[in-house]
């Protein structure tokens, strides 16, 4: 068992914990961190749920991952399938499924379900990543499951499953893909982000000129190349006004102008990312203190215990406490990414990528729009956000890594 | 296989936490404006308004008090459900007010959604009462209580000034950060010069509230907390009933009264005519109401005791009677010879002496006097002997108060004007001038030009033979009992007081015996006047003058009348001044036919 990896955990969850806590701490009321009716003490029981979650994993053999990941996989799509028919809308989104007044996001455990089907395929023996039919084959694990969340109206759930071409980029895939993915971005947030494209054009024509001056070799399918390159550039560009107009719904649209200019509409769609931004810019160096913050529990920032709770780590505990919280996530990230490379079976080793993968974009997307670096996308912060589906799947994910991790001299012995 | 790429993957993990912790920096170290848009959220500053002083007159009767009005604020994100018809129905709005209104709010410069906004202004306590009880149907709107100013009487309008919102470029030069849009400020008058002591100091609340605007108690305990201080209130020196017996006698007609206690400089009487009635400029009409009084043609609001600049006319004799006795170029028993060819004179007289001269306001004599004054022959050129008499002669005048504002407890007091040498060589142009060129100021006209408060601290001045006290309007701030410091001082003119009993005796002779005596002169008490008659630029009328002082042994009243194009002196001007001095003095007038002859208005024949 990886114990640094099981403290890390204890300690985010523990953190989160506190922080839902001081988000709805109301000091006239003087709530108490265990009222059940309230989202602290209910988190209480998901985070006690929690650990028999870890023990069931712990007590079951590892070669049951391995042996019924497809199953999984299916079982957890058949959910996802179910959800638009006989789901419960909760706060605009049909992504619950219920028993009584109990509701689980299938969404959340798509995550590992997803990342057990990819890590079983890749490590299928004689898998070859730069077999064509195999890259489209994981495509498709990771689509549908995609397509499926979209059609609960879950985009940043969705957009999740986009993590996983980190997996693909460390098993082989080339990266051409992944940079063509990311250049892709840049041009599209540049695009919204200056105003005049007459200057990006001219970007493109002096990069395109510099690239042709140094070009000695093959200069004629050199220059054709980076005329067509450039050109796509521009037709991309053109193509963003018309994609931000016409393809994105409202909703969507103005989460991304909220990036841009969030003060346009303070107390419209930018309300969101500029409380979120007082609440932290407020907490100063040492920030306020626990529970005297003013911005969350006085509710001036939305989804304060849930996607928004980085936001009172911010406000409370200031740089200081946003620094210790960064630093405990990267310290977890760089343990998953030690333990994955120790791994001597593929299997293991692409599920703990494939972990890290989604923690990872969980923690830039999530952090990144409450400090206004990203349009607001709603997904948690794991281990902190309040919910119980959330902190289950993550909590799944990770001890499913660490039982494998654990039986990593079983499976060489095995094989 | 592709192990090398573990450090890439590491590198981004560590290359975008790097990238949150330095925006993080930037937000929460570096730019310190998040605090202050923190604290505007959740920190609700409530402004605890100090009731303003009151204002009484020297008796202890009541001229300005508060009366409750409210304000009506909102809280725009938390307005819900809003129903406007209902709304305007219980405002008493039409839809296009309400509109107006909304537009205007999202205006304001502290707008902003989160924080409580001036909506509707000035709701009386009868609309109040009507939309008490309906408040609680429109979720966001929080009624204020304010107060504004209520007036006993319509009297001394232009002196007790008026009350209303501080307007932008009055926010910009408070420097002293008091003042907030919205507030109200002395405008003008006694509530513009006593601002500080009137209005009290307010004291502030600090309520935190969520984002719903739910009170969440006070915010650090209350340590920052202060409670308000009332404003102090204010005694005249008006004598109300005087005050309005002069408004009464001046209806109809342009022109100042100013009457002054001249023992103490306490203004007793201050009209300033025509008027308006202070109530329309308090309230919820002061705009359309400003409008209109602000662009009548007869300039209620100009306030003429001091601000309208005349010539003096014959009162200003007396004056060169005393400068040139101090300046020995007379003496009281001086005879000059009514020479009508140089200057044209009235009345029935050939070659008085100085108490003569005064007495039936000879012209030809002042010429004389004024020569003998300017021209002392102290060089051999008349220019330049002329510049240096004219130098002397300025000295003396100004030291009865003429020429520069008095120092009255009022704003935009003017100063008049008593011409010396750099004058002249600028309305000359630098072409040369002498006596021969400048002698209308001997009797008054030409150049001179003063406010009728310096008329009647010139008359106050002759009544305490050579001294006054600077006139004013309030005697006593708060509790105390004085009034400003500046007013206990005694200032003392250039001239001996010896001199001074030559224009009392003059000035009695006036009232008894000549211009003055059929309209002026009261039975059992010695008035001591004069008359003028100042040039009007035809076919207007002259404006009619008149300076007292009663009695003529410790003066009790000194009082200045101007009364414009309404002919001579000693008809219009010495009516009203006398029925001052007898309302003053003996209560009531018990000349019914002058005070009919005032109110009827036809001085000219």
């Amino acid at each position: 068992m990886d114990w640094v990896t099981v403290m890390l955990y204890a300690v985010l969850v523990l953190l989160g914990w506190l922080n839902i806590y001081a988000s709805v701490y109301d000091e006239t009321i003087g709530q108490s961190i265990f009222d059940f009716s309230l989202s602290p003490g209910r988190q209480l029981l998901f985070m006690a749920a929690g650990v028999v979650i870890i023990i069931a994993i712990l007590i079951i053999d590892m070669r049951f991952y391995d042996t019924f990941a497809y199953i999984i996989y299916g079982a957890i799509l058949f959910l996802l399938i179910l959800v638009p028919i006989i789901g419960k809308e909760v706060g605009g989104n049909k992504a619950w499924l219920g028993i009584g007044s109990f509701g689980v996001q299938p969404s959340e455990f798509a995550k590992f379900a997803t990342a057990l089907a990819v890590a079983k395929f890749v490590g299928t023996i004689g898998f070859r990543m730069d077999n064509l039919r195999n890259q489209l084959m994981l495509f498709v694990m990771i689509g549908v499951p995609m397509i499926l969340i979209l059609l609960q109206k879950d985009t940043g759930t969705a957009l999740v499953f986009t993590s996983f071409l980190i997996v693909f980029y460390r098993e082989g895939m080339s990266p051409f893909l992944i940079i063509v993915g990311i250049a892709c971005a840049i041009i599209f947030v540049l695009a919204l982000l200056v105003e005049n494209n007459i200057y990006l054009y001219a970007v493109i024509g002096v990069v395109w000129a510099v690239l042709v001056f140094f070009s000695r070799k093959k200069k004629f399918k050199r220059i054709a190349l980076l005329t067509v390159g450039a050109l796509l550039v521009i037709g991309l560009l053109q193509s963003v006004d018309y994609v931000v107009d016409n393809v994105l719904k409202p909703h969507q649209q103005n989460r991304v102008k909220a990036l841009i200019n969030p003060d346009a509409d303070p107390l419209g769609y930018g309300w969101n990312v500029t409380q979120s931004k007082i609440a932290i810019g407020s907490g100063g160096f040492w920030g306020k203190g626990f529970l005297k913050g003013t911005q969350t529990k006085f509710d001036f920032v939305p989804e304060q215990s849930t996607d928004f709770i980085f936001c009172t780590i911010g406000e409370e505990h200031g740089w200081l406490g946003s620094l210790i919280t960064i630093g405990l996530w990267v310290v977890l990230m760089m343990r998953i990414i030690f333990i994955a490379e120790r791994q001597k079976n593929r299997f293991t080793r692409v599920f703990a990528y494939s972990t890290l993968a989604i923690m990872l974009f969980h923690f830039s997307v999530n952090i990144g729009m409450t400090v206004g670096l990203f349009p607001v996308i709603g997904i948690p912060l794991p281990f902190f956000s309040y919910g119980g589906s959330s902190l289950w799947g993550f909590t799944i994910m990770l001890f499913i890594l660490l039982k494998l991790d654990a039986h990593r001299g079983q499976v060489l012995q095995r094989i | 296989m592709n192990e090398g790429r573990k450090d890439i993957i590491q590198v981004l993990v560590i290359l975008v936490s790097l990238v949150f912790l330095i925006k993080l920096f930037a937000i929460q170290v570096l730019d310190n404006k998040y605090g202050k848009l923190a604290d505007s959220n959740a920190i609700l500053r409530q402004v605890d308004y100090p009731v303003r002083g009151l204002i009484y007159d020297r008796n202890g009767k009541l001229l300005v008090y508060n009366s409750p009005e409210y304000d009506v604020q909102v809280v725009a994100k938390e307005i819900k459900n809003f129903d406007s018809a209902e709304f305007c129905k219980v405002f008493r709005l039409t839809p296009e007010e309400l509109r107006k209104a909304f537009k205007e709010l999202k205006q304001k410069k502290e707008y902003s959604p989160v924080k409580l906004t001036t909506f509707l202004t000035q709701l009386s306590n009868d609309d109040f009462a009507r939309v008490q009880d309906r408040l609680d149907d429109f979720h966001g709107f929080y009624v204020q209580a304010r107060s504004s100013r209520s007036y006993t009487t319509s009297a001394f309008a232009n002196g007790l000034g008026y009350v209303s919102e501080i307007s932008k470029n009055q926010l910009a030069k408070d420097s002293t950060q008091t003042y907030k849009q919205g507030d109200y400020i002395g405008q003008s008058g006694i509530e513009a010069y006593y601002e500080k002591y009137l209005s009290g100091k307010r004291g502030v609340r600090y309520k935190m509230r969520d984002v719903d605007g739910i009170d969440k108690g006070s915010f650090k305990d209350g340590e920052l907390d202060t409670l308000s201080v009332p404003g102090q209130n204010l005694t005249t020196t008006i004598d109300l009933d005087l005050q309005l017996y002069g408004e009464f006698l001046m209806q109809g007609k342009s022109g100042s009264i100013v009457a002054i206690e001249p023992s103490s400089g306490e203004i007793l009487s201050f009209v300033s005519g025509p008027s308006y009635d202070p109530n329309l400029l308090a309230g919820k009409y002061y705009s359309q109401n400003f409008k209109a009084i602000s662009s009548d043609t007869a300039k209620p609001l100009f306030n003429r005791p001091l601000m309208a600049q005349y010539r003096p006319g014959s009162i200003f004799k007396i004056a060169q009677a005393m400068v040139a006795l101090q300046e020995g170029v007379i003496t009281p028993d001086t005879r000059v010879y009514c020479n009508r060819t140089i200057i044209n004179c009235h009345g029935a007289h050939s070659n008085e002496d100085l108490r003569g001269a005064i007495t039936h306001s000879c012209n030809p004599y002042f010429h004389n006097v004024l020569r003998r004054m300017l021209n002392k022959g102290k060089t051999n050129d008349p220019f330049e002997d002329t510049r240096i008499g004219l130098e002397e002669w300025n000295t003396h005048i100004r030291s009865f108060g003429f020429g520069a504002p008095l120092g009255i407890d009022l704003p935009n007091e003017k100063s008049g004007l008593v011409p010396n040498g750099k004058f002249y060589d600028r309305a000359y142009g630098g072409r040369p001038w002498k006596f021969s060129n400048i002698y209308s100021i001997a009797i008054g006209e030409g150049e001179n030009l003063v406010v009728p408060l310096q008329m009647a601290n010139f008359a106050a001045t002759v009544a305490n033979r050579g001294f006054f006290y600077t006139p004013h309007l309030v005697k006593s701030i708060g509790d105390s009992g004085t009034p400003l410091p500046q007013y206990l001082d005694k200032h003392y003119t250039t001239i001996d007081s010896s001199y001074f009993i030559v224009a009392v005796d003059a000035m009695q002779n006036v009232v008894q015996g000549g211009t003055g005596q059929y309209r002026a002169s009261l039975k059992d008490i010695i008035v001591c006047g004069k008359t003028g008659t100042v040039e009007n630029n035809p076919p207007l009328a002259d404006h009619s003058v008149f300076i007292a002082f009663a009695p003529r042994d410790n003066p009790k009243i000194a009082v200045a009348v101007y009364v414009e194009d309404a002919g001579q002196g000693a008809r219009a001007a010495a009516s009203i001044a006398s029925l001052m001095i007898e309302k003053y003095l003996l209560g009531g007038t018990q000349r019914k036919h002058i005070e009919d002859y005032v109110l009827r208005g036809e001085f000219l024949d």
